[in-house]
């Protein structure tokens, strides 16, 4: 089908164009037109993801939500995007100034880079790490840092309390979200993420994984910082934990940024449990934008049902039913593997 | 002309050598816990030019992301009232020379009695297998070991911080 290879086409005229220049201008010229095209996807989807927040939770709440600029409200986003633009920059007096400011920036580097091992279509991957689960959990895991340095140097308490809550949940739910993915890399024997989505082509991870989804889905959003784990930010308690004091595109690449790691969360969501690009009739690509909105949809759906939980129940629940059911997962996956070798081989 | 990994090699090092300056030299003491996120990325990128992937995610994940609770325990333990100067420094230059001189002496020692041979053709391609392999199978004693190590210390830290429970 022709739509299939549509963006593999662009990338190979790319290269064409490339052709007989320098090697490391080809490696260079190539990871350029990939940044470009997932900062273009990021940002034409968080645009949109904004409004859909938007229009979900007043459905959920029998609102009507946006519906003043552009049909159905359509272009509220852009106008927001224009208004956030035009705001006064302000930096707290009692601010530590560098990294006040280099905060938001450094939030968006790790949101940028979980793109790259995410397979959006069939050929269709950033760079293809042999160990790309691995690589996405390590770099996702930075993104704590920029929220406590954000938290931390605009000086102020609600600040501090929301960086320290970021610090609290974020590194333990990294750990049944971790290990969640163990049953699935198990199933695919690689880390890598083209072979993970190569493995599930007869049978999705979600069918053999339930359990692990479902963990998987629960840490995800703590991790993210989405209801009903959104702590971080809480606003009836801290007012908006470390972002209380930021304003303007400082503020927005926060909330940016919060959105992308939606984006990449669902994608890596869909690559681990639900075939990937995997589907018959429509491209590869198509399926796993369908299939990403999915995920995006169940992500905004929880989190306008379900209230806030408390801080320390929500430890608890991390650690003493999380984490064994994870471990649990882990030992069933391990021991299903090696009856189904018996089976299928006839040994271990 | 230098070629891109060395190209790449002397930028990361340079990045890791200033970072680690920063942080022995920042006064203050968080601003020394984020460069020596910085240090530890650095270090990430040499592991990623010796095309050892694994152990660089590993850098970033526990060391890196690590720095995070660092600062956490940095800031909640800091009874200075001015986190500006929270870092200083002492005057102890002549302890402070030998220990380092010392140290400097034994590394060179060491590296230049270390057989180098130069790794012959190309790593393999997943060298991931390769440490599961090393681990789980050749050294999975000290593995376990240092797993029961870590277990015992968390178990510590647990009864540490719960404190002697009081009668009810």
């Amino acid at each position: 089908m022709a739509i299939e290879g549509i963006f593999t086409a662009i990338i190979e005229f790319c290269q064409g164009l490339l052709a007989g220049t320098p090697s490391w201008l080809q490696t260079l010229g190539l990871g350029v037109l990939y940044l470009v095209g997932v900062l273009a996807f990021v940002f034409l989807n968080v645009l949109y993801l904004i409004y859909l927040e938007r229009k979900l939770s007043a459905y959920v709440q029998e609102r009507i939500g946006p519906n003043r600029f552009g049909p159905h409200g359509l272009l509220q986003s852009i106008a927001d995007a224009v208004k956030i633009l035009g705001k006064e920059d302000i930096t707290p007096r009692g601010a530590d100034k560098w990294v006040y400011i280099i905060a938001p920036i450094v939030i968006f580097i790790p949101a940028t880079m979980l793109y790259a091992v995410i397979p959006f279509g069939k050929d269709l991957i950033a760079a293809d790490l042999n160990i790309g689960v691995f690589y996405f959990l390590a770099v996702a895991s930075t993104t704590t840092i920029a929220i406590l340095m954000g938290g931390w140097s605009s000086n102020n308490k609600y600040s501090l309390l929301g960086a320290m809550r970021a610090v609290a949940q974020i590194i333990s739910y990294e750990i049944p979200l971790a290990f969640s993915i163990v049953g699935v890399v198990m199933l695919a024997g690689s880390l890598q993420t083209s072979q993970i989505v190569a493995a599930q082509e007869g049978t999705w991870n979600i069918v053999l994984q339930p359990l692990a989804f479902i963990i998987f889905f629960i840490a995800a959003n703590a991790e993210i910082n989405r209801g009903p784990f959104d702590l971080v930010e809480g606003e009836q308690e801290i007012v908006a934990g470390p972002y209380v004091d930021y304003t303007a595109m400082r503020f927005g690449m926060f909330y940016l940024s919060e959105y992308a790691n939606l984006l990449s969360m669902s994608a890596l969501a869909v690559t681990l449990f639900l075939g990937g690009w995997h589907g018959p009739w429509l491209p590869s690509w198509l399926w796993f934008f369908i299939k990403l909105y999915i995920m995006i949809y169940i992500f905004m759906w929880v989190r306008w049902t379900f209230p806030r939980i408390r801080i320390d129940h929500l430890m608890g629940f991390n650690w003493k039913v999380l984490l064994p059911l994870s471990l649990a997962n882990i030992l069933v996956t391990g021991v299903g593997i090696k009856i189904y070798q018996l089976i299928t081989i006839g040994r271990w | 002309m230098l070629s891109t990994n060395a190209l790449a090699f002397w930028v990361l090092a340079a990045i890791t050598i200033a970072a680690a300056l920063a942080v022995v030299l920042s006064k203050n003491i968080v601003h020394s816990a984020l460069f020596l996120i910085l240090a530890f990325v650095g270090t990430a990128g040499i592991y990623i030019l010796l095309h050892a992937e694994f152990l660089a995610a590993v850098q970033v994940m526990v060391y890196a992301g690590a720095v995070a609770v660092l600062i956490v325990f940095a800031v909640m333990l800091t009874r200075r009232g001015d986190i500006r100067a929270s870092n200083l420094y002492n005057s102890s230059y002549l302890g402070a020379g030998i220990v380092a001189l010392g140290l400097f002496i034994a590394t060179s020692l060491m590296l230049g009695r270390m057989n180098w041979t130069a790794g012959g053709g190309s790593m393999a391609a997943n060298n991931v297998e390769a440490i599961a392999d090393a681990i789980l199978g050749r050294f999975v004693i000290p593995f376990e070991v240092a797993a029961i190590l870590l277990l015992v210390a968390i178990v510590g830290a647990i009864i540490v911080a719960r404190g002697v429970k009081e009668d009810r």
